[in-house]
This record gives structure tokens, sequence and C-alpha cells, in this order.
């Protein structure tokens, strides 16, 4: 309870700052918090990834087994994401199966993978209908301080580029880097009245009416979207932050390199 | 540990650390075992009369009565409104103890879930059943403004000895300051000021233990302001 | 335990598939304060093991019928994440996870002054990002410096380590290999000041004479440990000298100004 209740004043000293244009950490509207991206955390799985953006903290590891494909799709490799906001990353997170938020993170971050077409899922085939590379990404939440959405699939595309398939232990030949061919990134913003914010803080997350996280490819173009909390966007706003999202979409395409 | 000069080091101590092993007498952070005094928290070593104690150097709040406290009502009842203090322990505010006249039923009309206020705590009791009032002068809701949290045991640092480090803070940014000593600080002014205050604190608990801690305070906040402070204190 | 003496794993001088010789320990690094929203956190790296601890307490104890009125509980919840180990573990406590829980609970609430909070839980959180024998170790190693970091009150820092068999020969430290085709696994934390043992288990073969042996083998690793549980902590908070000592007494009302 006393979790996640916020003082009314931190509230009206946002508001407070909006009106001026402000943030509280200092920010431009469209400024990111500091990022760091590290890969090859861990030697157990075949990519992973750190990523902190501000003081969200957050590990992403891929691992890879061979096993059978789907039936409706016999020579594709099959892709699973799963995300889990731990207890050790905030006071409010508890124990136990995913909760909503955790399947909402995981499923955003699985959409921009999947409908992105990012990797040659054909290239993970070893036999038709017999045999192909099931990838799965597991994304731990460690320090929760707002926008996971965007910390979490920066670690995605950073352990999947990093990744290699493990064809030799499995007996399938030799070892090759996973086929990627685009690369997503997504951006989060929130609308807190009327007014859009970028990256928002776990503060802002609370004060915010809604949120919207777009994931956009290389040339611009909307591969996932997916608007969040009980407010509304109007459509104009729902433009900027494409808009923006394509902009700083660009820009942190670099860092993964 | 540094142990370069004995008497200016402050000695850190880890639980488990011997303290003593003959004369003096086991204080607050410490326990006694086979006749010798041990550290069981983390934190400074401090000796005072015949006492060896140990001041946290983190922790949570633990209330003690007459502390001046800044809370946040998490909870209302028909008759008492439940008080977050930044504690283990939550703390009910009886409708009794506060300086309005409340009828039953009505508490949400005077403070709602959310709210900040200044209150002190009244009583806490062998399982930490902490009581909190608002009925003495001063103490009353906050509006405006902007709240931080820093950690209990550095709240002394903030105030600094008799007040010098707030006053210093305080004048120079022009804002009014509240230090809770359950680690929450109001702050009251120009949003601008409030913010330079806010720096300063920050810059005290991440470098609470530094020499020269109020020079870069100072120096901070030179850069920052640009009113003229009155040479006062 | 594989208990496979037909493995080869010292070799005719001493030393192990890892190049250790039978009394040395994996390297070892232990940081605390690593998380910002935990109260206390440390991270262990012990030979391949990467291990984040982190606690949040005392606080208001969930359950609610938990609850002890007369001190706090301890409460550990250890895990091991899905990349952690070679095979992918499915996410989820198991029977295995539910056990270490339980016992680095215990070894915890006896060194944590539970009785200063009553009716509270102090949750630990120990999170394995990577295996490789010996995880429960630096879980409760990592667990206590975290503690600590939190300002938690307790008698002592509690280090820990495995012990073992393998090809006849009493080992420190196992690693993956040589748990998987060892003959025995013993788990020993305990405080090295006092010599009180707070988790012991052993699994596989063991004469009397080889269990004295391990507890040898033991215990000056377990005062390495301790001290880097200790440097970790001293490093965090190092104090240099400073002449301006605020009164250190709790400050009287007045500082609540206007």
């Amino acid at each position: 309870m006393a979790r996640s209740i916020m003082s009314e004043i931190k509230k009206d000293h946002i508001h407070k700052l909006l009106a001026k244009g402000r943030r509280v950490d200092g920010r431009a509207w469209d400024e990111f918090r500091p990022i760091s991206i590290k890969t090859n955390f861990s030697e157990t799985a075949e990519g992973s990834a750190r990523v902190r953006v501000g003081n969200t903290d957050v590990l992403v590891g891929v691992k890879m087994t061979v096993g059978q494909p789907f039936e409706d799709t016999p020579n594709k490799g099959v892709l699973t994401t799963n995300a889990e906001l731990i207890p050790l990353a905030s006071p409010t997170f508890e124990s136990g199966p995913p909760d909503e938020n955790s399947v909402e993170l995981a499923r955003v971050c699985d959409r921009g993978i999947r409908e992105s077409q990012m990797i040659d899922l054909e290239a993970l085939c070893i036999e038709e209908r017999k045999e192909v590379w099931i990838l799965f990404t597991d994304i731990y939440v460690l320090d929760y301080d707002g926008n996971l959405f965007d910390a979490a699939f920066l670690g995605a595309m950073a352990a999947l580029r990093s990744t290699i398939v493990p064809a030799k232990e499995n007996g399938k030949g030799e070892d090759f880097p996973l086929p990627i061919r685009h690369s997503p990134i997504s951006v989060t913003a929130v609308q807190i009245e009327n007014s859009i914010l970028v990256d928002p803080t776990l503060d802002e997350e609370k004060v915010a009416e809604a949120r919207l996280t777009v994931t956009t490819d290389e040339n611009g173009d909307l591969r996932a979207m997916q608007k969040g909390l009980q407010g509304a966007l109007t459509l104009e706003q729902v433009g900027k932050i494409i808009e923006t999202s394509q902009r700083l979409g660009n820009d942190l395409r670099k860092l993964i390199g | 540990m540094n142990k370069e000069n004995a008497s200016q080091t402050r000695e850190i101590v880890l639980p488990g650390d011997l303290l003593d092993s003959g004369k003096l007498k086991a204080g607050p952070g410490t326990y006694v075992q086979d006749g010798r005094v041990y550290a069981a928290q983390l934190g400074i070593k401090n000796v005072k009369s015949n006492f060896v104690n140990v001041i946290p150097l983190g922790g949570r709040y633990i209330p003690a009565p007459g502390d001046s406290v800044i809370g946040k009502v998490i909870d209302i009842g028909p008759s008492n409104w439940l008080i977050d203090i930044n504690s283990p322990y939550p703390a009910p505010l009886h409708v009794n103890e506060v300086p309005w006249r409340v009828d039953f039923g009505d508490t949400s009309r005077f403070m709602g879930v959310g709210d900040t206020l200044l209150a002190k705590i009244l009583s806490v009791d062998e399982t930490k059943r902490v009581q909190v009032t608002m009925k003495e002068q001063g103490l009353r809701k906050l509006q405006g403004g902007q709240i931080m949290e820093i950690s209990y045991s550095k709240v002394p640092r903030v105030i600094g000895k008799s007040g010098s480090m707030i006053q210093l803070i305080k004048g120079m940014t022009n804002t009014r300051i509240f230090v809770g000593q359950n680690g929450r600080i109001w702050l009251d002014g120009e949003i601008e000021n409030i913010m330079f205050a806010i720096r300063a604190i920050k810059i005290i608990e991440e470098n609470a233990q530094t020499s020269r801690l109020t020079e870069k305070v100072r120096e901070y906040l030179e850069s920052v302001t640009k009113t003229e402070q009155a040479a006062s204190g | 335990m594989g208990g496979n003496s037909n493995v080869k794993l010292i070799d005719d001088n001493g030393i192990r598939i890892d190049g250790r010789r039978v009394d040395e320990l994996r390297p070892l690094k232990i940081e605390a304060g690593v998380l910002k929203r935990a109260d206390g956190s440390a991270y262990v790296e012990f030979g391949k093991n990467k291990v984040l601890a982190a606690v949040y307490g005392p606080r208001e104890c969930h359950p609610r019928h938990m609850q002890n009125p007369a001190k706090a509980i301890v409460q550990c919840k250890y895990n091991m994440i899905a990349f952690s180990v070679g095979d992918r573990k499915r996410p989820g406590p198991d029977r295995r996870s539910v056990e270490i829980s339980k016992i680095i609970s215990e070894a915890l609430e006896y060194v944590v002054f539970t009785e200063n909070y009553p009716r509270t839980s102090i949750d630990v959180y120990i999170e394995v990002l990577q295996a490789n024998a010996g995880t429960r170790c630096a879980g409760l190693t990592a667990a206590s410096v975290a503690l600590a970091d939190a300002g938690i009150p307790m008698k002592d820092l509690v280090p820990s380590v495995a012990v073992g068999k393998v090809n006849d020969q009493v080992v420190l430290d196992l690693q993956k290999e040589e748990d998987n085709f060892g003959q025995a696994d013993l788990p020993i934390a305990m405080i090295p000041r006092t010599g009180e043992v707070l988790l012991m288990q052993m699994d596989g073969h063991l004469t009397i004479a080889e269990f004295e042996r391990a507890l040898e083998l033991a215990k000056p690793a377990l005062e390495t440990i301790y001290k880097a549980q200790k440097d970790a902590l001293t490093r965090k908070y190092a104090v240099e000298n400073t002449e301006e000592e605020p009164e250190e007494t709790s400050a009287p009302a007045q500082n609540l100004e206007g």
C-alpha cells in the first residue's frame, strides 16, 4: 500500500515544472536518460546484454535449443519471449508467476522482434517439418525506475545481435551468428496534462495519463505499437510520438551498432 | 579501514567487528558476547562518556517519541488516518490528535490519501506500535513545494552543527525547508530555488563522509544562485 | 553427484581441471550496494557464478498471517534465472529453489537481530544470473553483504563455501564438472569468529576422516570469503578524514524550522 502511493506534493511539483516545459531531472521532453549497453554478460546464454537507462537496469539473455517447428510454419524457427519483474527490482514487484505487467512487457517486446522479421526464421530451419531452432529471449528487470519497455527492448536487440547459434554442441554443424536483418528500436513516451515526455522515470509514469510505445525499423516504418494506462491520447499526440520515435530511434540504433 | 590518524579518522565498523574488550559499556548499535562489545550494524564507531556505540550509515528509520516527522497519508478510516512515516511501521493518526474538529466519518474532508503532513511521534510501545500527533504548535498539513527522501542517518549531516548546514542552504536559495527525522524533507519557494536546494541536499547525501562538505555545498550554491546572499550568519 | 571415479578430475600432480590445487578457492569478487531501489544489495562473482542479492526491509509483513508479534521474520527467495544454466531453465520456483530458500532463510534468521523489528518482514532475494556450482554458497555470501548494506543489525557477516570429494580426494570449492562427477558435496556456512555453523548440507559419501578434512579446508576459505565481504562494504562506505563532526545524537525538534 504505502509502497505505491505517490504524495500529492510530488505530483503537483511535476505538473508545475511541466507548465514551464521542464522535468524533475532537468531533461528535455524528448531526451533519454544516460544509456549503457553491455553485451556478453553471460557465458551460459547464447547471447546476452545488460542495459541501463538512467536507474532502470535490465538483463536479457537468449538461449537456443533444437526442437520441433509449429505445424503451420514447418520451415521456420520458433521465437518465445518472456519477461520477469523480479521482486528485487522494486518494492512493488511481488514473487510469483508473471503478472499482467510482465506479460504485457514480454508480448510488446516479442511483437517488436517478430513483426519486424528481424530474425531470418527460415535460416533457423534445420530439417523441414522435423527440426528447427527454438529461440528463447528472457528479460529480467533488476532495478525499476520507469520505462521498462525501451530498456527491455534495447536489451533484447543487443542480446540478439550478439547471439551465436550453438550448432556445434547440438551436432548441427558449425556455430554461426544469429542472422539479423533489421534493427527495430522502441521509444516510449507518456502524456501528462497534454505534455509529451519521452523515456519517463518511475515518478513520471505514476503521474502519466497515457503511455505509447512505438517500435520503428531503420526505414522509419512502424513495426509495433502499444498504448498503455487508463487515459487517452489525441491523434495529434500519437502523430507526435510516432515522429519522435522515428527520430530518436535512429539515434538509439547507433548504440546497438 | 583508514587508520592514518586514529584521532581524526572516523572508523567504519561492520557487524561482528570487535569494538571493545574491557571497560566500555554497550550503547546502541552494538551487542555483547562473552564480555566483549561487538558492532551490530554497519556504521561509524563512536565513544561517548564510557559507552561505545555505532552510528548507523543506513537502514530504516525507527520512530522514537518526540521525533518530528513528515508523513504521508496512505489510508483513511472513519476516525483516523494511516500515516506512512518512511519506517517499517505505519502510524495511525487519531481524530483526537489533530488541530481540527473532525466528526466521525468526516476524516477525508480534512486529509486525503497522498496528503503530506508535519507530525510528531507521540508514543512507541514494545511491539513498535507507533502513535503520531499533529496537535503541537507548528504541526500541519503541507501543501505546495516538493518532497524528497534521504536516508534518515544523513539527517544530522543535512542539518549540520547547530543547524548551520540547513541554514546555509535555506539562506542561499531563499527556500523554506523542513527536515523530518525520518529522512523526508519538504522544501518550498520558487521552483528554480527548490531545485537548487534539492541538489545541494543530494550533494550532502552523496558525500556525507567526506571533508570540506560545507565548502562543496557553498561552492555549488554560489555557482547556481544569482541572487546576492546577505552576509548573514 | 555422479560419483563416477572414472572421470579424471585431478591429475597426478594434484592439479584440478581448472588449474587449481585441492585447497584453492575460485576467484572471488564482491560489490556492495549495486541496486538503487533495494534497501540493500550485493553482487558476487565466485568463479563463473554470478549472483545478485537484494534486501527489502524491515517492512510490513506480507502475508499478514505470517507476522510474528515478537520479532521480524526473514523470508529469503532463491531463484535461478532461465539462462543461468546451459540448458535453459523454465522460469518459476522448483523444489530445489524452495529448499535452498528455506535453508538460507534459516541461516540468516540466526544472525539478524530480529527482536528489534516485531511484526515486520525482512525480504531477501537471491537471483543466480549465471551458475557454476556452489550457487547457494555464493547466494548466502551475497545476501549477508546485502543485509549489512541495508543497515540491518546482525551478529556478523556469514561466509559460505562448498567442499567436496573428487577422485577420492577432498577438495575445496567444487566447480560444475566436479559437482557433476564428484563423490560428495558439502556446502557450509559458518561465522569464522565463533565457529557457529548456520548452514550445512551434505550429499554423497564421506568418511568421518574425510569430513574432518573437509572442515580443515573450509575454515581458511571461509576466512578469505569473510574478508572479501568486509572489504566490499568498507570500500563502498569508505571514509575520509573529516573535521566537521555534527552532533551524532538525533537532532532536537527545532530542526523542523519554517
